[in-house]
């Protein structure tokens, strides 16, 4: 009988520590750039490419409709 | 201003897709970590590559019932803009694919890009670059835009089997293959995360716009230079 507990006890803390482990396991993103704020930096650049790729577009699209008019 | 609406549209649904893609909350995956929001960007160009090259498909076809020149420029301006976005995927696939799948088990880059999708991609990419170089060869404008257009027919057919099909039969990495136990991951309903789906569609719509766009200027340049063509 001591030596079905003692077994069982055992599976249990196995189980136990299994469990533990498993919840400790987290998937590595980058929270660090995200609680010293940094990823707004990276948003900003890439905002700022965008942006000035959509105007220089903007600006050869409004230089075609001139020439259009004009021929 | 009225006819320019979407051009806007874009602009900001890119925007928001920067925000979004940057900052909104994305599934913690092993491997993947952080790259899963290349979703945003990578899938985004395949998806405005198809999108542009059936807008091509289509004026193609149109060519051919009409014969009209200005269906051949559209055609073929489509077609151009399309392939930048096909390239401008694949390359961004490649830096993909150099962190995440090449990590476990001390495979290198050139064994991993032996892969049935990266193959498929690069052949569809290659019968369009060989439809670019057949419109070359040609000095009559009339035969050009005749063959050219069938060509781009053979080659929109050949984008189904080599980057949609033969991917899916054979094992792959990618996902999408028999063996990653998902059906294509960009479109079905379990395999894309409900918070990435906000993101994703609203981004596919405003590349897609800019690839639009951009072919759109190609197509009045060109149509500008041919003017006495056209007339």
């Amino acid at each position: 009988m001591i030596k079905i507990a003692k077994r069982l006890r055992l599976l249990a803390l196995g189980i136990f520590l299994s469990l533990s482990s498993f919840a400790q396991e987290q998937t590595e993103m980058a929270d660090v750039m995200r609680s010293n704020g940094k990823i707004y930096v990276v948003v900003a650049v890439c905002l700022t490419v965008l942006i000035g790729l959509f105007i220089y577009v903007f600006l050869i699209d409004r230089k075609i409709s001139k020439i259009e008019k004009e021929s | 201003m009225k006819k320019n609406w979407w051009k806007i549209l874009s602009l900001i649904l890119l925007i928001y897709t920067i925000i979004g893609g940057l900052l909104f909350k994305v599934p913690r995956l092993p491997i993947l970590n952080e790259t899963i929001r290349n979703l945003y960007f990578h899938v985004c160009m395949w998806f405005g590559m198809m999108l542009l090259y059936i807008v091509s498909f289509v004026y193609s076809v149109k060519y051919l019932l009409g014969f009209q020149y200005q269906n051949d420029i559209k055609a073929s301006n489509f077609a151009k803009v399309g392939s930048w976005f096909g390239i401008l995927g694949y390359l961004t696939g490649i830096i993909w694919v150099s962190v995440t799948w090449t990590t476990q088990q001390g495979q290198t880059l050139a064994t991993v890009l032996k892969e049935p999708k990266l193959i498929g991609a690069a052949i569809a990419l290659l019968i369009y670059g060989a439809y670019f170089v057949l419109r070359g060869s040609f000095t009559d404008i009339d035969k050009r835009a005749r063959i050219s257009a069938v060509y781009n027919i053979f080659a929109f057919v050949m984008l189904f089997p080599s980057i949609w099909i033969i991917p899916r039969l054979v094992g792959s990495l990618h996902p999408g293959a028999p063996g990653s136990d998902s059906g294509n991951p960009a479109l079905n309903r379990n395999d894309l995360d409900e918070n990435m789906r906000m993101v994703f569609y609203p981004a596919v719509i405003g590349w897609t716009l800019l690839g639009v766009w951009i072919a759109t200027l190609k197509i009045r340049l060109q149509i500008l230079k041919d003017k006495k063509i056209l007339n």
